[in-house]
């Protein structure tokens, strides 16, 4: 049996910006990865285009929503940067803005290169969704630290 | 892992995928309403499916993982205030993301003439069914932190 915990009222919102921005970034970034692997199978430039605009338009901002959120909520916490689950945070939320970042440049430089001589782009557009998953797969690992928070 | 810890990460990792579903289906959307057609819009209406899934998953987990966690947690109750105000965000959201995703099969359907698909996504009506789906989902989220009355 566990006890339900309430956390005190100021930290609620910064915790709603983090979440929320966190939830938005998936679902932004499941929608490009699934973009682009249709894009992959189908070639169609105007998936990998949506992809592009998708990741600038959603996922970006929503990486700082989340980020952002996640630096108030802990600056409230005080919770030791040495606690595993806040270190996996960290390096996903970190190593998972450059990957983010790649991913956009290359999904735009092949939404570029698809509209000039179709069908081109398409090995960018293929690495960019790799890329995209591999985010994916690490953003359900750092959903699973927040919710167990492993020590 | 003890058994909370794997209710709570199976209960947010369905509201991930209901948000999931939420965002896929409103790129869906913006993109079909700026085609030209039904069969400008096939490549987009494809995803479809992943959403309807995602939707369904995400429904389906938070709401058994959900009701779990309250019975399971000492202090939570299924007739407080705010588990009562999730309960009705939820099926306000359900009814809604059904009624979304039945527009986009019709759309995508090949049952269907022309007429009815273009009009089964691109319509007001649609868009309204869609926001009133992205707003249940995101009040159930402010009512799941805030827990007022909790």
């Amino acid at each position: 049996m566990t006890i339900a915990l309430v956390r005190p009222d100021d930290w609620n919102f910064p915790l709603l910006l983090h979440v929320a921005g966190a939830m938005l970034l998936v679902g932004a970034l499941v929608t490009v990865a699934a973009l682009l692997l249709l894009a992959w199978r189908g070639d169609s430039p105007r998936l990998v285009r949506l992809g592009f605009r998708t990741l600038l338009i959603a996922a970006i901002p929503s990486y700082v929503l989340m980020r952002v959120g996640a630096e108030w909520i802990n600056s409230k916490e005080n919770i030791p940067d040495e606690a595993a689950w806040i270190g996996i945070g960290y390096i996903t939320a970190d190593a998972g803005l450059l990957l983010l970042l790649v991913s956009t440049i290359l999904a735009g430089l092949a939404s570029r290169k698809a509209r000039r001589e179709p069908p081109g782009g398409g090995r960018l557009a293929r690495i960019a969704a790799v890329l995209t998953l591999l985010l994916v797969a690490a953003y359900v690992v750092a959903i699973w630290a927040m919710t167990a928070k492993p020590s | 892992m003890t058994l909370y810890d794997w209710l709570l990460f199976l209960h947010v990792l369905a509201a991930f995928a209901a948000v999931a579903a939420v965002v896929l289906l409103s790129a869906i959307l913006a993109a079909s309403w700026r085609s030209d057609g039904v069969a400008d819009a096939a490549p987009f209406l494809r995803m479809t499916k992943l959403g309807s899934r995602l939707w369904d998953i995400g429904g389906a987990g938070t709401l058994i993982f959900g009701i779990w966690l309250a019975v399971y947690v000492e202090g939570y109750e299924l007739w407080d205030g705010w588990i009562v105000a999730a309960f009705v965000l939820w099926v306000i959201a359900a009814a809604a993301g059904t009624r979304v995703a039945v527009g986009f099969r019709r759309a995508f359907g090949a049952d269907a003439g022309p007429g009815e698909r273009a009009g089964s996504i691109r319509s007001q009506r649609a868009l309204v069914v869609h926001s009133v789906m992205a707003l249940a989902i995101a009040a159930l989220l402010v009512v799941m932190i805030y827990k007022p009355g909790a």
